[in-house]
């Protein structure tokens, strides 16, 4: 009976415990093969396009519409005891702090990091990845290092686009059309907004760069089972990546600010 | 040169309860085509991916060139996977690559060549597998005979002395199938090196084949030339060949064949 309990209750847990460890041990091995000659400089350029680039209108999307709803958000809010001119620091500071990073690595999991798992999901079940190694040339080297060095490299760009466009966005809907004051709403942003709160967000989103490929690499790089597995990794991917890329989104919050 | 290209002792390896290769023996002889004949699902895949280190055994060796691979790390065992091509059964392709840099990548990776050398080796290479005008093409544009012909180019773009070819005819009609033996044998004749074919595919491969293994219950069971392992007398062999039903064979009919004049 206790035996059955506890096997029921750990196994599950084990499992979980030992994919912490393989996704762990695969970032330790990029680490690794990142600093060994030669560097594919191409390749890592090539993701960057497709990781960074590629990415650039959804995060301009993403990053405008959120300032825009934040600054009619926390109008409404701050008119009630008369704080309109706050509306401006709210924003700027929401966008750098915690909406920038967070939103934008969101999105772009929901494009690369699924393309990524898809990718070397496939490359697995057609024995691309076997080709590689046959070839004796280190699959991480060639496929997830240069993915990793590419995100962790283009998050923190994404998120400044982000920011910066998520302010203008703020500033469009609360001075242009609500009416807030102009001078007021710079000012306070001036004033209240620090050059660390910009740092802490694009160093959050380096982090959340690396969590990202590390997990959608890893999903992909060990699929099994043909096209179901490939859909398989592709979606545990980003599910994975997103929900650690929020938790550890708190901790780094409570650990910088 | 030694007379032995790939040396295996008793090789053991097993999935979780399932026994896939209970001690497997076999000595490949250099410069021939050796062909590991057995069913689907009966370990072949397996023991070639010994060959080639990408599996480790339970236990057991596997000697090339002087070398126990079973028990090197991983930077030697690159040093020997040097000397090796491989031919996957889908090819495995690069499919983010044309048909020139797939063949080029090995190249590439590899070697110091300019990039017009490299293009003499690669044009020559696919001169060799009747698809040189396809260089631009990119591998979800061919049929899947190209694609083996492509992935062959690009397994002897090294020259490597051993060249693995698993299930080279699988998945191909019967014509396609033809020509991709000949140009097997073809190329073996020209370059002398070791082939190693693993198949279930036993009439094509008896038309290639210097020398055959049985593979059976994890064991090679009967090791030979083609005309020894069709004379054979072993009864796994017999059931084995029984199966198959071809006109000659053990098991196969005389008599139907000669009711047609």
């Amino acid at each position: 009976m206790f035996d059955a309990v506890t096997k029921k209750g750990l196994t599950p847990l084990l499992g979980i415990l030992k994919e912490l460890g393989n996704i762990g041990i695969m970032f330790l091995q990029s680490i690794y093969w990142t600093f060994r000659r030669p560097f594919k400089l191409n390749y890592i350029f090539k993701q960057m396009e497709f990781i960074g680039v590629n990415s650039i209108s959804v995060v301009i999307i993403t990053g405008t519409f959120t300032g825009m709803v934040l600054a009619l958000q926390s109008y409404y809010g701050f008119r009630k005891f008369g704080a309109e001119g706050l509306v401006g620091t709210t924003v700027a500071l929401s966008m750098t702090r915690e909406l920038g990073p967070v939103l934008t690595s969101l999105m772009v999991t929901g494009r690369a990091g699924s393309a990524m798992a898809a990718e070397l999901g496939s490359m697995r079940v057609t024995e691309q990845i076997d080709a590689l190694i046959v070839m004796a040339l280190n699959p991480i080297k060639y496929l997830v290092v240069p993915r990793v060095i590419a995100s962790f490299l283009m998050f923190p760009v994404l998120t400044s686009i982000a920011n910066f466009v998520g302010i203008i966005g703020g500033y469009l809907v609360g001075v242009k059309l609500l009416g807030i004051n102009e001078g007021a709403f710079i000012n306070k942003i001036i004033k209240y907004l620090d050059p660390e709160d910009i740092y802490n967000g694009l160093i959050k989103a380096a982090v959340f760069g690396i969590i990202m490929s590390v997990i959608s690499c890893y999903k992909g790089f060990y699929t099994r089972g043909g096209a179901e597995g490939v859909g398989r990794s592709t979606t545990e991917a980003v599910v994975m990546s997103s929900v650690t890329i929020l938790v550890t989104d708190y901790v780094l919050t409570s650990l910088m600010f | 040169m030694e007379d032995t290209a790939i040396r295996i002792i008793d090789l053991h390896k097993s999935f979780g309860p399932q026994k896939v290769l209970d001690g497997i023996n076999l000595e490949v002889e250099t410069g021939k085509i050796t062909v590991i004949i057995g069913k689907s699902g009966g370990g072949k895949s397996v023991l070639l991916k010994h060959i080639i280190g990408l599996l480790k055994p339970d236990s057991g060796e596997i000697w090339v060139n002087g070398n126990d691979i079973t028990k090197l790390p991983e930077k030697e065992l690159n040093e020997v996977r040097r000397s090796f091509g491989m031919l996957f059964q889908e090819a495995a392709l690069f499919d983010s690559m044309d048909v020139f840099d797939n063949v080029a990548f090995p190249l590439r990776e590899h070697t110091k060549l300019s990039d017009r050398e490299i293009e003499s080796v690669v044009e020559e290479r696919l001169r060799q597998v009747g698809l040189l005008t396809f260089t631009e093409k990119m591998p979800s544009e061919l049929s899947g005979g190209m694609r083996k012909r492509v992935g062959l180019a690009r397994a002897l773009v090294l020259d490597p002395d051993i060249i693995l070819f698993d299930e080279p005819t699988s998945a191909l009609d019967p014509i396609i199938s033809l020509s991709i033996l000949d140009l097997i044998r073809e190329t073996q004749q020209r370059i002398q090196k070791t082939y190693v074919v693993i198949s279930h595919d036993i009439l094509g491969m008896f038309r290639i084949a210097d020398k055959v293994a049985m593979l059976y219950g994890g064991k090679i069971i009967e090791y030979g030339t083609p005309y020894e392992i069709r004379r054979s007398t072993k009864e796994a062999t017999k059931e084995f060949l029984k199966a198959t039903k071809i006109p000659g064979f053990t098991g196969g009919s005389y008599e139907q064949q000669q009711d047609f004049p």
